[in-house]
């Protein structure tokens, strides 16, 4: 079946079976392989995408139940100018990711949260985060990253 | 997994008519389906997504009672209902992870009842009422055992309304991988007295503790529960917790449920 739907402001089409997973679709049918299948399970959060607003698995979400959505992924996070959202950009003065396999989903994760609460304490946000699996950097630097990006001063400086 | 015909209706009866098909099942959030699919336990020749049905959405505060659409998710449960029945929202709100209570939905849980899903112990432990295309539900007539229940073929939740009890609490025990209830213990105290009910711990599925019900409504404190036991007997065992330890687990939480609805 034809399935359509908005991509990062875009409009696009593509074939979708309806076994199709809306992370198959971006990836291999729209080529947006930012957004990643980690375990394919719904477990580990790195194919989170932003589904109408909402922060979804998109391994746990058939593309053709996307039709006609507004979705936005990894690359559709950077700034209009092509220079990191205030998010990435603390990912990386914070040191919040080593393999970076997880990043994608870590990213959209924490932009569903700061669109919530603009504020959010830390236990908030390793709450917010308990469906993002990273098994780099033990977290603590994922948590200072998002702290850094809401405006918050964080407990430790960056080197 | 397996191919399938999906279809998205925006009327109960087009629901209705497309799940006729003896291969064919709804589809609500998916968030235990689509998983149980891929691992092949499943393979419906046609889903039918109950997304597309507005009238199967929302949630409506009444003076003594709330009601909830089945189509209606978590997310939207744990905010909307924070202040009419907190109980009930911080149930919604600690399902899972943010992803899946912004798909998953009242009306799948209660249709799937797994022996560990928090909903089942909120609607058995409230008394609250399933509400189907056919007919009205009684919570303590609607739950069959583990993943059974009085749901019929071709018959689909349109929603659950949930009496306001004067205090409540909800507790779990995480299984820390899975995030379901190891054991979980919902505490429903009404002016006719108390209501109690366990779910990840039981065999069977969700169930009332009758014993804890009646020292509770006598004294709702901790302490009435402090000398019962729950049997070990009929309790789930896995690598995750015997079965005396979930029974013990059982008590413990229900007196911190009792602790918490103050």
């Amino acid at each position: 079946m034809k399935v359509t739907m908005h991509v990062n402001g875009r409009q696009v089409s593509g074939e979708a079976e309806g076994r199709t997973l809306l992370s198959a679709f971006l990836r291999e049918e729209l080529g947006l392989t930012g957004t990643h299948i980690g375990c394919d399970t719904s477990q580990c959060g790195a194919c989170t995408v932003h589904v109408d607003g909402k922060q979804v698995k998109s391994c746990t979400m058939f593309a053709a139940e996307a039709e006609g959505a507004e979705i936005t992924t990894i690359e559709g996070m950077a700034n209009a100018d092509g220079s990191l959202s205030a998010i990435q950009q603390a990912f990386q003065d914070y040191h919040g990711l080593q393999c970076g396999f997880c990043t994608p989903g870590m990213v959209m994760a924490a932009a569903a949260l700061l669109e919530e609460i603009p504020q959010p304490t830390e236990a908030q946000i390793r709450h917010h985060l308990d469906g993002n699996i990273c098994r780099c950097t033990g977290y603590h630097n994922i948590v200072k990253a998002i702290q850094a990006a809401s405006g918050q001063p964080v407990a430790v400086a960056a080197e | 997994m397996y191919n399938f015909d999906f279809v998205k209706p925006s009327t109960v009866e087009e629901a209705v008519a497309a799940l006729a098909d003896d291969e064919a099942q709804p589809l609500s959030g998916g968030q235990t389906l689509i998983p149980t699919m891929k691992q092949r336990l499943n393979a419906p020749e046609t889903l039918v997504s109950l997304l597309g049905i507005e009238a199967l959405k929302g949630v409506t505060v009444g003076g003594d009672s709330v009601t909830i659409g089945a189509a209606t998710t978590h997310a939207t449960v744990a905010k909307e209902l924070a202040e009419a029945y907190p109980a009930l929202a911080a149930l919604a709100g600690n399902i899972g992870d943010p992803a899946v209570r912004n798909r998953g939905t009242i009306g799948g849980s209660l249709a799937n009842n797994d022996p560990a899903a928090c909903y089942p112990a909120a609607a058995l432990a409230s008394g609250a009422t399933v509400v189907t295309n056919r007919r009205e539900i009684p919570a303590d007539a609607y739950f069959e055992g583990m993943f059974a229940t009085a749901l019929e073929e071709g018959e689909i939740i349109t929603r659950v309304t949930f009496p306001i009890p004067d205090a409540a609490a909800y507790v779990k025990f995480e299984q820390p991988a899975s995030r379901f209830a190891l054991a979980g213990v919902f505490v429903a105290k009404f002016a006719d007295g108390v209501r109690v009910a366990i779910t990840g711990a039981s065999e069977e599925g969700v169930f009332r503790w009758s014993e804890a019900e009646e020292a509770l409504s006598g004294n709702f404190s901790a302490e009435a529960v402090s000398g019962l036991s729950l049997d070990p007997d009929g309790m789930m065992a896995d690598l995750h917790g015997s079965a005396e330890y979930r029974a013990h687990l059982a008590k413990v939480l229900t007196g911190r449920a009792v602790t918490a609805a103050g």
